[in-house]
C-alpha cells in the first residue's frame, strides 16, 4: 500500500518535472533576438515539412468530413423540413470545432510523429550533442524554427480544412440533394458571425498549434535515445497531443461560447 | 537551387491559406460591415421581448442594418430596453419611426423590425442615444391562446 | 575570447608542455548519485600533443569527454580548459568556447540531411561571415586532408563506416579548433581503416598543431601514437606514463589491461551476489 502512494508520489514528481522541463526548454528555444539571415532559410525548410507536405491530408479528410456533414445533416433537416439550414449547419460545426479540432489531431498525427521521430533521432545519433560541441545551440538551431513552423502552419491549415469542408458541404447539399444554391449560402452567410465563428475558430488552432508543437518536439528532445525510446515517444506525442487537443477544446469552447 | 523551390512552395501554401481566409469571411459569413464600421445607437422600451437575444439582428424591410447589442431591465416598473447598433450608413431615421419584435417564420429566430416614420420639416432625425417609443412587443404564442379562449367565453 | 595572459597559474619557462585540460578531482554520477562513475578523477592535458585515455569498457570514457565539452556537470572538482573553469561559465560563454574545441563522435554524428560537403562547411556557415568562395576553398582542403575530396557529394547514409569518420573529422577540423577529443576512434574498423584513422590523427595532431584526446580500448593502435596515456579502471586513474614507461609498469592493474587478459584486478564480472547464492534464492533478485 505504502509502495503505491510512493508509486503516485514518484509519477507526480516526474510529470512536474517533466512539465518544468518542457516549459525550460521551450524558453530556452525562443527567447533571445534570432539571426533573421540564418533562421529564415530554417524555418521555410520547415514550415515546408510540417505544413506544405500535411496539405494533401487536410484538404482530403476536410472535403471528406463536408460531404458527411452535408449528406446526415440533410437526412436530419428534411425531417422538419428545415434543409435550408444546411448551410449554416455545416459551416459552424466546421468553424468552431471540426476545423481546428480535426487539423490539430490530424497535425499531431503527421507532423507531431514525424517531429518527435526525427529529433529521437537526432538525438540518438548523436547529432544534437555534436551540435553543442560545434557550439551551435541545438534549441535555436533545431527546436526553434521546427516550433515557429507548427505554430505558423496549423491556422493556415484549419482555415483550409474548413472551407474545403464547406465546399464539400455544398457539393453534397446543393449539387447532388438539391437544396436551393442561394438559400444554402445566404443562411449560411445570416448566421457565421466574422467575430464569433471565424475569429474564435483561428484563436482555437492557434492554441492547439502552440501545445501540439510544443509537446512534439519535447518529447523528441527528452526521449531515451534508443529505438524502443523513440517508438515510445512518438506513440506518446500522438497520444498526449490529442487528449490535450480535445480537453482544451472543451475548455476553450465553454469559455467562447459558452 | 532547392530552397527556392521550397521557398516557392511555402509561399503557395500560405496564399492558399490566406484565399481560404477570403472565401470563409466573403462567402460564408457576413462581412456586410453591419456594426463593425461607423455606428450609432438607439434605445427601445418594450413590454415584452420575448425570445430576443443579444446579437439578434435589426432589420429594416428584411435587409439587416444593426444588430441588438444589450438588454437591461430599466425604470420604476422593470420595463425591457433593448440597445441596438445601427450602421452609420443608415443614419436618417426620423423619431416617428417604431420598431417591431418580429419571427422568422414559424419557428425561427426573432428579430426587431424597424419601420422608417415619414419624413417632413416639423420631425427630427434619431441621433446617437436617442430613444424609439413606437414599440410593438413580441407576440407570446401562450399569451395570443389565452386571449382566443377568453373572446371565445365572451361569445 | 581569453587570451594566454588570463591564464591563471603561474607561468614556468621550464615547463615546455602546459596543459591544456586540468581535470582536478572530479566526482562524477550519473542518475542522482544512483551510479557512480568517476571518484577523484585527476588529469592533465599536455598542449599539442596526444593523450590516450584507455581503460576496460563500460567505466566511462566518453562520460569523461562530455565533461570536458561541459555536456555533463561533474557533482565535486573542477574542470578548467585554457585556465577557464567551463562549468562556471554562463550559457552563451560556454557555446563560445566550445568553437575552440571539437569532437569525433563514435557514431560520426554527421547530420544526415546534408551531403558531406555541407557537413563541413556547417560550423563555418553557422560561426563565421566567410564568403561562399572563401568557404569552398576550406571545405575542400578540410575534405583532402582526410582524403575525401571526391566524396563530397555523397549524402552520409551512402558513406561506410570508415569514410563517415573521415568525414566527421573533416568536419570537427573545420574551425581549426585548439582541442580534438576523439571517441573511441577505431571501434568497429576494419584494419586498412584502422590505419588510415591512426595516420590522419598523428598527421592532423602535427600538421595543425592541436591538441588530441583519444578514448580508447585499443590498446595497440594508441600505443603507437599517444605521446601520454592514462589509464581508467575503478573509477580513478590507475596508471599513468608515457606508453614506454607503462609498457614497464609492474602495476597489475596497467599490465592486465596492456596484455588483455581476461580476469585480473578488474573483475570478469559486473558486481553481484555470488552466483550459488542467487542460484539457490538466498537473496532476493536485485
Amino acid at each position: 500500500m505504502l509502495d503505491k502512494i510512493a508509486g503516485l508520489g514518484r509519477v507526480i514528481l516526474d510529470s512536474i518535472a517533466g512539465a518544468g522541463a518542457a516549459l525550460l526548454m521551450l524558453l530556452r528555444a525562443l527567447i533571445g533576438k534570432p539571426n533573421i539571415r540564418k533562421a529564415w532559410p530554417l524555418l521555410m525548410q520547415q514550415m515546408y515539412a510540417v505544413g506544405v507536405l500535411s496539405l494533401i491530408i487536410i484538404v482530403v479528410s476536410g472535403l471528406f468530413i463536408g460531404m458527411v456533414l452535408g449528406l446526415q445533416g440533410y437526412n436530419i433537416l428534411v425531417d422538419f423540413g428545415a434543409e435550408q439550414s444546411l448551410g449554416p449547419m455545416v459551416a459552424l460545426s466546421l468553424l468552431r470545432e471540426l476545423g481546428p479540432v480535426v487539423t490539430a489531431l490530424l497535425f499531431a498525427g503527421r507532423a507531431g510523429s514525424s517531429l518527435t521521430a526525427e529529433i529521437g533521432l537526432m538525438k540518438a545519433t548523436e547529432q544534437l550533442s555534436s551540435l553543442e560541441m560545434m557550439g551551435v545551440d541545438p534549441l535555436r538551431r533545431v527546436i526553434a524554427p521546427r516550433f515557429w513552423a507548427g505554430f505558423y502552419s496549423m491556422p493556415i491549415l484549419a482555415l483550409v480544412f474548413s472551407a474545403v469542408g464547406i465546399f464539400g458541404g455544398y457539393l453534397v447539399g446543393v449539387r447532388w440533394l438539391g437544396v436551393d444554391d442561394g438559400a444554402f449560402w445566404s443562411v449560411m452567410q445570416a448566421s457565421v458571425d466574422w467575430g464569433q465563428d471565424i475569429v474564435n475558430g483561428i484563436i482555437k488552432s492557434l492554441v492547439f498549434a502552440f501545445v501540439v508543437t510544443w509537446i512534439a518536439l519535447h518529447k523528441g528532445y527528452s526521449c531515451t535515445p534508443t529505438s524502443v525510446g523513440i517508438s515510445r515517444a512518438t506513440t506518446s506525442t500522438v497520444v498526449t497531443a490529442s487528449l490535450a487537443v480535445l480537453g482544451l477544446d472543451f475548455v476553450l469552447t465553454a469559455l467562447m461560447f459558452g | 537551387m532547392e530552397s527556392r523551390n521550397t521557398q516557392l512552395a511555402v509561399g503557395l501554401f500560405v496564399i492558399i491559406g490566406i484565399l481560404a481566409l477570403l472565401f470563409l469571411g466573403l462567402r460564408a459569413a457576413n462581412t456586410s460591415a453591419v456594426t463593425t464600421g461607423e455606428t450609432y445607437r438607439l434605445y427601445a422600451k418594450f413590454d415584452n421581448i420575448g425570445g430576443l437575444k443579444e446579437r439578434s439582428p435589426v432589420k429594416v424591410g428584411g435587409v439587416v442594418v444593426g444588430r441588438v447589442t444589450k438588454i437591461t431591465l430599466s425604470g420604476e416598473y422593470y420595463e425591457p430596453l433593448v440597445e441596438m447598433t445601427i450602421s452609420a450608413t443608415y443614419d436618417k431615421f426620423s423619431d416617428t419611426s417604431s420598431v417591431s419584435i418580429l419571427t422568422s417564420g414559424l419557428l425561427g429566430e426573432q428579430y426587431i423590425g424597424l419601420n422608417p416614420g415619414f419624413v417632413d420639416e416639423t420631425v427630427e432625425m434619431l441621433q446617437d442615444g436617442d430613444q424609439i417609443y413606437d414599440t410593438k412587443s413580441a407576440l407570446v404564442l401562450e399569451d395570443l391562446i389565452g386571449q382566443f379562449l377568453f373572446s371565445q367565453g365572451n361569445d | 575570447m581569453p587570451t594566454a595572459s588570463q591564464v591563471p597559474s603561474q607561468p614556468s619557462p621550464a615547463q615546455v608542455d602546459e596543459p591544456l585540460v586540468v581535470i582536478d578531482s572530479i566526482d562524477f554520477a550519473h542518475g542522482f548519485g544512483a551510479h557512480q562513475v568517476y571518484r577523484g578523477l585527476s588529469m592533465q592535458i599536455p598542449k599539442g600533443k596526444i593523450t590516450a585515455v584507455m581503460g576496460p569498457s563500460g567505466i566511462g570514457k566518453t562520460t569523461l569527454l562530455r565533461l570536458i565539452g561541459a555536456q555533463l556537470r561533474p557533482q565535486q572538482g573542477k574542470i578548467t580548459f585554457a585556465g577557464v573553469d567551463i562549468h562556471a561559465l554562463g550559457r552563451t560563454e560556454l557555446y563560445e568556447l566550445r568553437k575552440r574545441m571539437s569532437m569525433l563522435f563514435q557514431s560520426g554524428a554527421l547530420f544526415t540531411d546534408m551531403s558531406v560537403y555541407d557537413n563541413v562547411a556547417f560550423p563555418l556557415r553557422e560561426h563565421s561571415d566567410l564568403p561562399e568562395s572563401i568557404i569552398d576553398i576550406i571545405v575542400k582542403l578540410k575534405l583532402e586532408a582526410v582524403g575525401l575530396r571526391g566524396a563530397r557529394h555523397l549524402m552520409p547514409a551512402e558513406l561506410s563506416g570508415g569514410m563517415a569518420r573521415r568525414a566527421a573529422l573533416a568536419r570537427a577540423i573545420a574551425l581549426d579548433p585548439e582541442l580534438v577529443m576523439y571517441d573511441e576512434p577505431f571501434a568497429g574498423q576494419d584494419p586498412i581503416s584502422m590505419g588510415v584513422i591512426v595516420k590522419l590523427i598523428k598527421e592532423l595532431n602535427q600538421s595543425l598543431g592541436l591538441t588530441s584526446i583519444v578514448v580508447t580500448h585499443d590498446v595497440t593502435e594508441v600505443m603507437t601514437i599517444a605521446d601520454y596515456v592514462y589509464i581508467i579502471a575503478n573509477k580513478t586513474v590507475v596508471g599513468h606514463g608515457t606508453p614506454a614507461e607503462l609498457e614497464q609498469s609492474s602495476n597489475p592493474l596497467i599490465h592486465q589491461f596492456l596484455n588483455g587478459n581476461a580476469d585480473g584486478p578488474v573483475p570478469f564480472h559486473f558486481a553481484a551476489p555470488s552466483l550459488a547464492d542467487e542460484l539457490l534464492g538466498k537473496q532476493n533478485a536485485r
